[in-house]
């Protein structure tokens, strides 16, 4: 069990980040949960690149042994896009809410239904 | 770090939650140091803690700082939740032990990179760089997209505000 155990706190944060997404209806905390599922893969990959007695993949005379570069390598890309999808999700937050108002998902819902409620009411008059 | 992500699902000011997940960013860095990922780490406290904390701030300050209060009970989504992580623990399970020197991931081209050919002593640089130029080329055009797609929303709504103002 121990050898799992980051694995199991990955787990765990990736399974807050999903409970995040899917129960809250504010916009803005939707997207913390997302980047927040996000770190948790961030920590999926490097996990398994650390060899016990390694160091940091810059080579030195002074070690032999170092972590696995490649998943480094891999989620300093990862970083970067996921800012650059937050940054799309809150502009389109922003733009939601100067159209209606709201970033909560019910009021835009319960919003949308009075609208076509009001343009059936006009199409059957 | 669990108490921070916790008081990140429970927490409706959207200011202390942006706040703790700015804390929380700073703590995944300093796991990362301990994991020997110093690349990463830094880049995380930069953007992870720096900019993203701006960016959430700055779309707060057009938005309203206090979430509703939940209208649907929670059950659902937390045994979905509890239920994905289930399986997921059940899965991760068979994966190799933590820090084994034999696991797949330390045989395959990761010996062809240590051994350092293109003379840079920082093996991230130099696998980022020589080796995997093109996961570089990917990612600077999703960011150019992103980019494009911000300024695109956030200038109509400009538009969309003068002309309000010209109608008023």
């Amino acid at each position: 069990m121990l050898a799992h155990f980051s694995n199991i706190i990955t787990v765990f944060l990736m399974v807050a980040g999903l409970f995040i997404i899917i129960a809250r209806g504010n916009l803005i905390k939707k997207l913390i949960g997302l980047s927040l599922f996000q770190t948790s893969v961030y920590l999926l990959y490097i996990t398994p690149g650390k060899l016990i007695g390694g160091t940091a993949p810059i080579i030195s005379p002074q070690y032999t042994v170092y972590s696995n570069p490649l998943p480094h390598v891999l989620i300093l890309t990862a970083i970067v896009v996921g800012v650059a999808t937050l940054a799309l999700g809150l502009a389109l937050a922003v733009r939601i809410r100067e159209a209606y108002g709201s970033i909560e998902e019910d009021e835009i819902l319960e919003r949308d239904r009075g609208v076509e409620a009001e343009e059936a009411k006009e199409a059957r008059s | 770090m669990a108490i921070s992500v916790l008081a990140i699902v429970v927490t409706r000011n959207l200011f202390s939650v942006i706040v703790l997940s700015g804390a929380y960013s700073f703590l995944m860095a300093t796991v990362l140091v301990a994991l020997d990922a110093v690349d990463v780490a830094m880049t995380e406290a930069a953007v992870g803690a720096g900019i993203s904390t701006v960016l959430l701030l700055g779309a707060l300050h057009l938005c309203k700082s206090l979430e509703a209060k939940p209208a649907h009970k929670p059950w659902l989504p937390l045994a979905v939740s509890v239920a994905t992580g289930a399986l997921l623990v059940y899965g991760a399970l068979g994966l190799p032990d933590f820090g084994d020197p034999d696991a797949p991931i330390h045989k395959n081209v990761v010996p062809r990179y240590m051994k350092n050919e293109v003379e840079v002593p920082n093996v991230v640089t130099a696998v980022l760089a020589s080796f995997r130029g093109y996961d570089t080329l990917g990612e600077t055009t999703v960011v150019f997209t992103a980019g494009a797609g911000v300024i695109a929303l956030l200038r109509r709504r400009k538009q969309g505000s003068e002309k309000a103002s010209g109608d008023a």
